[in-house]
């Protein structure tokens, strides 16, 4: 074309060029990625690494005062004298040292200043004891005794002896600990049942008065029961009386014999030592047993101390079975509300509203869930359980059994609060199943619903699945409601456990976000709860990564099998 | 039928003021233009008729009363620029434009003489009674062995022996039963552009189809896969009776025994495949088959 070859060759301008090649746009793209990485795994490390590193043994410091006071105890924070302030505050660098025992000197931790210190050593023999209450014990050993008798003197053959005599002890203990708790829990609920037994025939003679004879007949006879359940478990019991009674005998009277740093000396008894250990000792072997031990108490005991000690395994149960069970009340709530939605409305501006609704939904702070789970599940419907089936309970004990909150009404509660984000989900994957899959199957003379079950849903399934990995992510970290609707700070019956029905649904359960608050926030000890806070959160992350990572492989293995990566 | 009431030009004589586009000037300026049909056509046994057909989407009208007969056990081709309304001709004949809300139809099809349009016809009961195959392979994310014997499954046909003897044959049909024999129950989403468009075709005849509806089945393969699936319908000639959309006119020339050619909604010109290639009545679609226009 002879027009085009005359005209001049426009000069590109150095701005459209860099426009055009978008470097500024690949730095700031990238820029922002990098921030948002960096603060994401910023937090993260920084939870793993202090929650990480809570159960390692530190060494003990025995700190010798200018005043001549000693104490012995974890260096667990250190402050720089900052130059500016020291000369105005008089104060110089100070370390803050967990001195433990509570009962001798008032206090869990103390700050010392530097200046008063005339000397800090690691004595060897140092120990320091958990204890089952009273917290932490530091001190030396200096014998082990049981009952009058002397079993050993001196730390080296103290500890020895010591650890010989201890597991026995401990295993005798968690022995008593379990027929008191589970043999005797369950002859506590047989007798309740059977209380309850008579009740209910009690107040079915009172609303049934048609057929009064054979109504007193089923009263005498849950009486008669209840009589014989009665002499049952008072046999039972004297028998666990026996034998816990055998078992604390056995134990009475062992003693370790504690010298503390200032020269006080303590008989701890040997049972209510959970662990000891003498870090200035311990080889990274050793260090790494003693590790490994309270990890595994952490994850499988039940907390001691006002939560601050011991295990989660409640609360870890709690959170699972509580996530677990919300998944599946919410996949098929959603996905049948977004069937509807997106395959069988009609588009017009009611679907239109009802899908602008849904999105709002997901803005409503999650708290108005919790106050509307109380009053409709816990008040409403679980009022009305109880009047129809838990009458006997209601009357003799006062005691609400679905009437209150309850692992089955927080599932339900979360599953509501995190419904329309399954919904959205949901309708986005339905929306992108190709229609030509939709018409290829009418086509071979499938009807709709047909349509939907073999190809729709499997080829969305995916994407329902992200929705449903983003909803336990949410559910499971969510905490202000749960506090209203059965979160409870102690809690030990799990909901599934081992008497009938297994199932327990209604019972109140602890959850591990609600535990952070609990134990960060409303715990007397708050110094020596700081690093369980830290532990806590990188469980409660680490569990939530785990249900993520299982919901991932599941939706990738889904998806090498229904989704096409053409050709 | 009025179509043999039309008048039809002497072949090959067309006076000289005439230009190979006129007729589709008339039909692009809206007026009525008869069909040209050759009696060959109307000689052979239809297994569908297509009576007086006409389709609108909205206000839109896409197709303008096409009557044809479509012979049984015959491969049909159906030509014509794009967007002329060969796909959706062919999307009316097993109603799946029923699915698009805006369509509205007069006239009626007949599928061995069952009026398809008649309110009583239960649709789903229709469209078992015929197979169709899309432009773009739409294998079903479920395995090769499932997705042949869906029409079957969705039947209640739950006979494992039953089913794997339609499977084997609709795959031998297809000619794929080499190719995947060995991994029946592998994903369909693991194959081949090709192979997923013959496996499209083994699950379309695996029912025992009537008719049989393909819609460009060609175009998104690759040559080789395209030989494969012509090769294919050579293969069902005789014992089909196939419906086939096609832009490509050595296609249409080498696979099917009758053409018709389509332009803006309208049916030009139906013949024998020999008499449209090689002395059809209209200029236009001797214009139209040699490529000089469209
Ligand atoms: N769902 C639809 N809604 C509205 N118009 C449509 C729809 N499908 C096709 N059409 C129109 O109908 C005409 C015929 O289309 P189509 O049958 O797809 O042509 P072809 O298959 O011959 O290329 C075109 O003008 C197209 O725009
Ligand atoms: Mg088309």
């Amino acid at each position: 074309m002879n027009s085009d070859r005359q005209r001049p060759r426009r000069m590109r301008s150095s701005y459209s060029s860099l426009t055009a090649h978008g470097e500024p746009w690949v730095w700031l793209t990238g820029g922002a990625l990098a921030l948002a990485i960096m603060m994401i795994t910023g937090l993260l490390a920084f939870i793993a690494i202090r929650g990480a590193s809570t159960f390692w043994p530190v060494p003990l410091e025995l700190v010798e005062l200018a005043d001549g006071r000693r104490a012995l105890g974890e260096v667990s924070e250190k402050e720089e004298a900052e130059a500016a302030t020291a000369a105005v505050t008089g104060r110089s660098a100070r370390r803050l040292v967990r001195t433990a025992n509570f009962e001798v000197s008032g206090k869990h931790y103390e700050w010392f200043d530097d200046a008063a210190i005339a000397e800090v050593s690691r004595p060897e023999w140092a120990t320091a004891l958990e204890r089952l209450e009273g917290g932490r014990f530091h001190g030396f050993p200096v014998r082990l005794l049981h009952g009058d008798e002397v079993i050993a003197v001196g730390p080296e053959e103290t500890w020895k002896a010591f650890e010989r005599e201890h597991p026995a002890v401990r295993r005798r203990w968690r022995e008593v600990m379990r027929i008191d708790r589970h043999d005797r829990g369950r002859l506590q609920r047989d007798l309740r049942a059977a209380r309850l037994a008579v009740v209910q025939a009690g107040l079915d003679a009172g609303t049934a008065a048609a057929n009064s004879a054979s109504v007193s007949a089923a009263q005498a006879a849950a009486a008669a029961t209840e009589q014989e359940v009665i002499a049952r478990v008072n046999g039972r019991s004297a028998e666990l009386d026996a034998q816990t009674a055998a078992l604390r005998r056995q134990n009475e009277g062992w003693g370790l014999e504690v010298e503390t740093a200032d020269g006080i000396k303590k008989i701890l008894p040997l049972e209510g030592i959970v662990r000891a250990w003498q870090p200035n000792r311990l080889s990274t072997a050793g260090k790494l047993g003693v590790y490994a031990g309270r990890w595994q108490e952490f994850l499988t005991d039940d907390p001691r101390e006002a939560n601050s000690a011991g295990g989660v395994f409640p609360a870890i149960w709690g959170t699972v079975s509580m996530t677990l069970i919300m998944a599946l009340l919410v996949a098929p709530f959603g996905v049948l509300a977004a069937l509807y939605l997106r395959e069988y409305a009609s588009r017009g501006p009611v679907t239109t509203a009802v899908r602008i609704a849904i999105n709002n939904l997901a803005g409503v702070p999650s708290i108005v869930y919790g106050a509307f789970g109380l009053g409709f599940f816990c008040y409403a419907l679980g009022g009305s359980i109880d009047e129809l089936f838990f009458r006997a309970s209601l009357v003799a004990d006062k005691q609400p059994t679905f009437g209150t909150g309850g692992l089955l009404w927080a599932s339900l509660t979360l599953a509501l609060l995190t419904l329309p984000v399954v919904i959205v989900a949901t309708e986005e994957a339905l929306s992108a199943v190709p229609n030509s899959m939709r018409e290829g199957s009418y086509a071979c003379g499938a009807g709709k619903w047909q349509t939907i079950r073999r190809i729709v849903l499997p080829r969305a399934l995916p994407g329902i699945m992200t929705g449903l990995i983003l909803a336990m992510a949410r559910g499971a970290g969510e905490v202000a409601p749960l506090m209203l609707v059965g979160v409870k700070k102690l809690a030990l019956d799990l909901p599934i456990d081992g008497t009938f029905p297994f199932v327990h649904p209604e019972r109140e359960f602890m959850h591990l976000a609600y535990l952070i608050y609990d134990v960060g926030f409303q715990s007397p000890n708050s110094q020596a709860a700081k690093p369980m806070v830290f532990t806590i959160t990188f469980l409660l992350v680490a569990i939530i990564a785990l249900l993520n990572v299982a919901a991932i492989w599941l939706r990738s293995r889904l998806k090498r099998r229904y989704v096409s990566q053409q050709f | 039928m009025n179509i043999q009431a039309e008048p039809t030009a002497p072949r090959g004589g067309q006076p000289e003021t005439v230009t190979a586009t006129d007729r589709l000037q008339a039909v692009a300026a809206g007026r009525d233009v008869p069909s040209e049909v050759h009696p060959e056509v109307l000689e052979a046994t239809p297994v569908l008729e297509i009576d007086r057909f006409n389709l609108w989407y909205g206000g839109k009208q896409a197709l303008h009363g096409i009557t044809m007969p479509i012979p049984n056990n015959k491969v049909t081709a159906l030509i014509g620029p794009s967007g002329c309304g060969k796909s959706t001709l062919l999307r009316s004949v097993n109603r799946l434009n029923d699915l698009v809300q805006s369509v509205r139809i007069t006239g009626d099809m007949r599928l061995n003489g069952d009026s398809i349009y008649d309110p009583r016809m239960d649709v789903i009961e229709l469209r078992k009674r015929m197979g169709m195959v899309f432009q773009k392979p739409n294998p079903f994310p479920m395995s090769i062995y499932e997705n042949v014997v869906y029409a079957l499954r969705i039947d209640g046909e739950n006979n494992r022996a039953a089913l794997d003897e339609v499977c084997e044959l609709s795959l031998r049909g297809a000619a794929l039963w080499d190719e995947v024999k060995d991994r029946l129950h592998d994903s369909a989403i693991g194959l081949s552009g090709g192979q997923q468009q013959r496996l499209c075709i083994a699950r379309a005849i695996a029912a025992e189809p009537e008719v049989l509806l393909l819609d460009e089945p060609c175009s998104a393969l690759d040559p080789i896969a395209t030989g494969k699936v012509e090769d294919l319908i050579q293969e069902l000639r005789g014992r089909y009776s196939v419906l086939i959309v096609t832009h490509n006119m050595q296609q249409a020339s080498r696979t099917s025994d009758y053409t018709a050619f389509m332009y803006l909604g309208r049916l030009i010109e139906y013949g024998t495949t020999s008499g449209i290639f090689t002395k059809p009545i209209l200029r236009e679609t001797e214009a139209y088959v040699t490529g000089r226009f469209g």
